[in-house]
């Protein structure tokens, strides 16, 4: 359902500011959001202040340096720091994209991070992705076939397999999904940008012979239909992908094969 | 262990042209659905007979009411060049993201064009004088 404003128990409060590095002359601003499932308490935003001579140029690196000097129970999820495992996805600066990849002289200073939106938070900047990773398993990611299995592999031509640049390099952050209002209000039955991005990448696949009951699944008022072309999710991507565009080749695609 | 917060969202989230074009568009479409219901109303009025139009004509040729109608025309030019855009999207074109962006500014300043002479044509003073 349409809701906008946050449940009582997720109202915003006032939190604490730590204190400066000693001896820092050059210092960022950080405005993140902490909540403690122990504490009972609700969510608020702390602030920071990074030392910029004694850390590296990303966002990442300064939530790192953050834990590290000022506050180790700051908690965030990352792993490959270089855009690959979608660990580090959040928001920051108003747009939801990799900590990793995000130059901090990129966004507007005090830098303001909160989890990916509407989600559960289960602590600090950790939303829980249950719900998005059912919904990625709702589409069946892998190759489906009848035909009897090839001595070798599954042949594929160049071309058919240039349909599927723009859909492979995914990595699941959530990133887009998590920007989209569609999403914000319907995850419970629209599939999302990214779910729906991957639904792509199978029914675009050559070699994959399960198209017709791919897009039986997605002919649904709302898995498929409940995108607007909003957009957000193009531009929070941050792989430069274009779920939007993937979005309208499905429902392409839906009208395609009746005609 | 406590029910998880959900995390903030509208609040938070920056402000995209592709995302103003489209929840402008939403708005247009229920302000239109609100001039349907005056529409009904004053197609009533006329079918009830000389006093209940009367009692119509003296509501609706109020002042206030001009802005209003400049709203409708508004939300009608909007709606309809917003429209034509999906159209286009639903054929999988203009859907890259520089694209996106142009077209939210094209539809803005076509829109407002539009509107400016709808309104010219309904609402100018000598419109209705012979």
């Amino acid at each position: 359902m349409v809701e906008f404003t946050l449940p009582k128990n997720s109202k915003i409060t006032q939190g604490k500011t730590w204190p400066h590095a000693p001896k820092a002359v050059h210092e960022t601003e950080f405005r993140i959001y902490r909540w403690n499932p122990d504490d009972g308490a609700n969510p608020r935003v702390d602030t920071y202040y990074v030392d910029r001579d004694d850390c590296a140029p990303m966002v990442l690196d300064a939530l790192i340096w953050i834990k590290n000097n000022i506050d180790p129970t700051l908690t965030f999820r990352r792993s490959c720091r270089e855009g690959v495992c979608g660990s580090c996805a959040m928001n920051i600066d108003g747009t939801n994209t990799l900590a990793c990849t995000k130059a901090m002289d990129d966004a507007k200073a005090p830098l303001r991070i909160y989890p990916l939106p509407h989600q559960p938070v289960v602590k600090d900047l950790v939303p829980d992705l249950k719900n998005f990773y059912a919904q990625y398993a709702s589409i069946e990611p892998w190759l489906k076939t009848v035909t009897a299995t090839p001595e070798k592999e599954w042949k594929q031509t160049h071309e058919d397999r240039t349909k599927l640049d723009g859909m492979y390099e995914c990595i699941l952050c959530a990133c887009c999904s998590t920007s989209c209002p569609s999403y914000w209000w319907n995850s419970d039955r629209y599939l999302g940008p990214a779910a729906l991005l991957q639904a792509n990448r199978w029914v675009q696949d050559s070699r994959d012979e399960a198209t017709g009951e791919r897009l039986d699944n997605l002919e649904d008022p709302f898995r498929l239909y409940r995108c607007h072309t909003i957009m957000n999710c193009s531009k929070a991507c941050p792989k430069g992908l274009n779920p939007a565009k993937e979005i309208a080749v499905l429902k392409k695609a839906m009208v395609d094969r009746q005609v | 262990m406590p029910e998880r917060p959900l995390s903030p969202f509208l609040t938070v989230y920056k402000f995209k042209y592709t995302l103003a074009t489209s929840i402008l568009n939403r708005f247009a479409g229920l302000i239109l659905s609100a001039g349907l219901v005056m529409l009904v109303y004053w197609l009533v009025a006329l079918a009830s007979g000389v006093r209940a139009y009367a009692q119509a004509r003296a509501l609706l040729s109020l002042g206030v009411m001009k802005f209003l109608y400049a709203a409708l025309l508004a939300a009608f030019a909007y709606h309809l060049i917003a429209g034509m855009r999906h159209l286009v999207w639903d054929t999988g074109r203009g859907l890259e993201k520089k694209t996106a962006e142009r077209s939210a500014w094209v539809i803005a300043c076509v829109s407002i064009v539009l509107t400016l002479i709808l309104l010219y044509c309904f609402l100018r003073p000598a419109a209705y004088t012979q």
